[in-house]
């Protein structure tokens, strides 16, 4: 393609305004999209979900990140999606499985040490969003500042809560959270099936979730969902570790244990084992590590034995999710796979067997929770038409009564936003403050319930006890985050209202991890647009050359090719230039100049179609 | 507001619905209050909406909410009629708590039992309602009568089901 007219369409499409870009922020890797005409696209490679501080701490994200894994393991994290939203007190076994170093200052927030530098998990994520923003401003040629991020179904809010803040942090208005599983039925239904119910089984890196929704009409009602936000592929990661570890050290007669840079590469080794065998029957897990080598032959009928359990434990959360979901199995039209463990033969037969039907696997599921994430910003931004998703909370939300016991307001599979009210008063005479205990599970007693927050209601009016109404009105919106207002029934107004999140960072940590890395982004936002503008506006001279050769040019007054003379120069003046936008407008100018050029330029080429000859020369 | 998740979905107050027109309604109604499409200052609509249809499209939470509207409340009693039923089968469930497996085809029968009441229930509901619907105001009272059985059945069978379960995995 070479015609005029192509070379400038291009310059335009800076000019269009800013797109939602869909995010799928995974445990092992993250994806970036966006939704065009033709439907949703990736817009760059996948991103290792790995964060490193270099030497120099200067912070990566991403493949290069992930080749630090091997060289510098201790100022590397992986799988940080695991730590998102907990707390100390919860994270025991996952500090069994994981390299990960906690600082010891870590209260209700965890802190991981990478070297000098102490981040949260919200901030490990940020700098993983930082990249993915980046990749999809370069692929886009515009600035990227709002995004719909993906999280497992089963998240909880505390979860959902820091993966906003992630967000936040790295520059990103998160205008909506989406269940993955949900998302990953939005492209889906869009490409595949438009009606039926359909059930979306998920298992990723880390976290498994099982949906099932009802299809009609562009609406994607979730029936219901259940699932485990501890379980996946690493966990399979784990076992082969344990087993190779094991026999390295009885045939070694060494303990690697401890040395963090051979069990990365032994996990690498594992991981590319475990994939293998996803479509050939048998292979080798193989390690060579100071002039040593371990191989072992691994064939899929014992990988499958190894990996049984895991398989199982999926299946409890897909029988509960039929049973809520109110249909029988038989009524179940599809089931569609989601997550690179689904890959995994076992897991395809396992999941065959239990909904009797054979699992889809058509659309990559690597990339499905991404493309749905991009079709969710097209719905929020307009650009596409007649969908909606109306998603669920996946657990149960209550507050703590006498004795410990839990009395649920809003129940789990609750299509949200969900919303429900319950009046409180005083114990005691003149007493101004009534504390609220949230939770969030499906036990009846609070200490097997997860603590989602306390709210202090303040500025009571002294008065008799029991005498006070206090009208408390608990929200859980669109991204399944809880809201809670309280007002004064006698006295009619607002009561304030203290939160404290039991895990998770306050407002201000948020805010001030805001301000230091958004000053950082704008500095490589104004490199990166500067270095933008000088592209385009050298492919704009080469167009306008080629244009002068052109026969159309000789039909010009001599005062348009001036006009255009004159532009063509004073982009070149500037081109140079720190000034992006001094360079854009001066595209600009050359655009305008070249429009009757243009225009002449298309009318002899569609002549010449007309007396049929070639139009690409 | 009485009524308020009857009008939230554009229907009269009545006990006998269509569950398939009850979900049209829904579907088009979030159509335009889902703050997606219609910005989340339709947040609190589309919150009462889903309130609704949840409430709604299952006969019993209706006709409990259904009740409620005209202000009654259900009673926390043992129904009388059950009262010799729940006697023997509390009788069953501490000997089985206490160990003595014995009790167990005692416990299943009275399961399989209470599980056709509760069938039968669904069934009167559904004639009273249809009752209550065509103005008889005095219907009411059964629908309550039969909704308190209902409900604790339905707590009798939890109780007996995650009994079985525990003797029934081991």
């Amino acid at each position: 393609m070479s015609t005029f007219q192509i070379d400038f369409s291009q310059s335009d499409a800076a000019q269009k305004s800013s797109k939602i870009v869909g995010i799928d922020l995974g445990t092992t890797n993250s994806l970036v999209a966006v939704m065009d005409l033709t439907g949703p696209r990736i817009l760059s490679g996948i991103v290792p979900s790995v964060v490193s501080v270099k030497k120099n701490d200067e912070i990566v994200a991403g493949k290069e990140a992930r080749e630090l894994l091997i060289t510098q393991p201790e100022r590397t994290v992986y799988s940080v999606k695991r730590l998102m939203g907990r707390g100390l007190n919860d994270i025991g076994e996952e500090l069994k499985l994981f390299p990960f170093r906690i600082a010891p200052e870590s209260q209700r927030v965890l802190r991981l040490q990478l070297g000098d530098v102490l981040m949260t998990p919200p901030e490990v994520s940020a700098h993983i969003l930082l990249k993915l923003k980046h990749d999809a401003e370069a692929a886009l040629g515009e600035p990227v500042t709002q995004a719909v991020i993906t999280v497992p179904a089963y998240f909880n809010d505390a979860q959902r809560q820091a993966t906003k803040d992630a967000g936040r942090i790295a520059g990103l208005e998160v205008l909506r959270l989406v269940n993955e599983p949900t998302a990953a039925a939005l492209a889906y239904g869009l490409d595949k099936r438009k009606e039926g119910i359909v059930a979306v089984y998920d298992l990723g890196g880390g976290t498994f979730d099982i949906s099932i929704l009802r299809l009609h009409e562009g609406i994607f009602e979730v029936l219901a969902t259940n699932g485990d936000t501890h379980l996946g592929g690493d966990d399979i990661d784990h076992l082969l570790m344990r087993i190779a570890l094991d026999e390295i050290h009885t045939e070694w007669g060494e303990d690697i244990s401890s040395d963090s840079t051979a069990v990365q590469l032994l996990r690498r080794g594992v991981i590319q084992a475990k994939e293998e065998l996803s479509f050939v029957p048998e292979t080798v897990i193989r390690l060579e590590y100071n002039g040593k080598t371990y191989a072992r032959r691994l064939a899929l009928d014992v990988f499958d034995k190894i990996i049984q359990p895991i398989v199982d434990k999926t299946l409890g959360p897909c029988r509960d999710c039929i049973k809520d979901s109110g249909v029988t199995v038989d009524q179940i039209d599809e089931v569609v796979m989601v997550g690179g463990s689904t890959r995994i033969p076992l897991v395809r037969s396992a999941v065959e067997r239990l909904f009797r039907a054979k699992p889809h696997t058509e659309l990559n599921p690597d990339e499905v929770v991404a493309l749905g994430a991009a079709v969710q910003a097209g719905i929020l931004s307009g650009a596409v038409q007649n969908q909606l998703l109306l998603d669920v909370t996946p657990l149960s939300l209550g507050i703590e009564t006498m004795g410990g016991l839990v009395s649920k307001l809003i129940h789990r599979n609750s299509t949200i936003p969900a919303s429900a009210t319950e009046q409180f008063t005083t114990a005691v005479d003149g007493q101004t403050n009534v504390l609220i205990h949230v939770v969030q599970g499906e036990r009846e007693l609070v200490k097997d319930c997860r603590s989602l927050a306390r709210f202090d209601l303040k500025g009571i009016p002294p008065m008799p006890a029991g005498l006070a109404r206090i009208e408390v009105r608990f929200l859980i919106d669109a991204n399944g985050i809880l809201n809670v207002t309280a007002k004064d029934l006698r006295a009619g107004r607002e009561i304030s209202r203290d939160v404290k999140p039991s895990y998770g960072l306050t407002e201000e940590q948020v805010e001030a991890m805001i301000l230091e890395s958004f000053e950082k982004a704008e500095e490589d936002l104004t490199e990166r647009q500067l270095r933008e503008a000088r592209v385009e506006a050298d492919a704009v001279l080469v167009a306008v050359e080629k244009a002068r050769q052109e026969e159309a040019f000789l039909s010009l007054s001599n005062e348009e090719r001036a006009a255009i003379d004159t532009a063509v120069n004073e982009l070149i003046v500037v081109q140079n230039g720190d000034n992006h936008l001094l360079i854009r407008d001066k595209i600009d100018g050359v655009d305008k100049a070249t429009q009757n050029l243009a225009e002449a330029i298309i009318n002899s080429v569609a002549e010449k179609a007309l007396k049929g000859s070639k139009i690409d020369a | 507001m009485p009524f308020e998740f009857y009008e939230a979905l554009g229907l009269e107050p009545k006990l006998a619905l269509d569950v398939e027109d009850l979900r049209r309604r829904f579907y088009q109604r979030s159509r335009e209050s889902h703050p997606d499409l219609a910005g989340s200052e339709a947040e609190d609509r589309m919150a009462l909406l889903n309130d609704a249809f949840r409430t709604l499209r299952d006969p019993v939470l209706r006709a409990q909410y259904f009740l409620q509207q005209n202000g009654i409340e259900l009673s926390k009693d043992v129904p009388p009629e059950l009262l010799e039923e729940v006697f023997e089968l509390n009788m069953a469930l501490e000997e089985i708590r206490g160990g003595d497996e014995s009790a167990l085809p005692q416990l299943e029968g009275a399961r399989n039992r209470f599980a056709g009441m509760q069938k039968e229930i669904d069934l009167e509901l559904e004639a009273i309602g249809a009752r209550v619907d065509s103005g008889d105001k005095t219907a009411l009272e059964q629908v309550r009568s039969a909704l308190n059985r209902r409900k604790y059945i339905s707590n009798l069978l939890r109780d007996v089901d995650k009994e079985l379960n525990v003797h029934l995995s081991n």
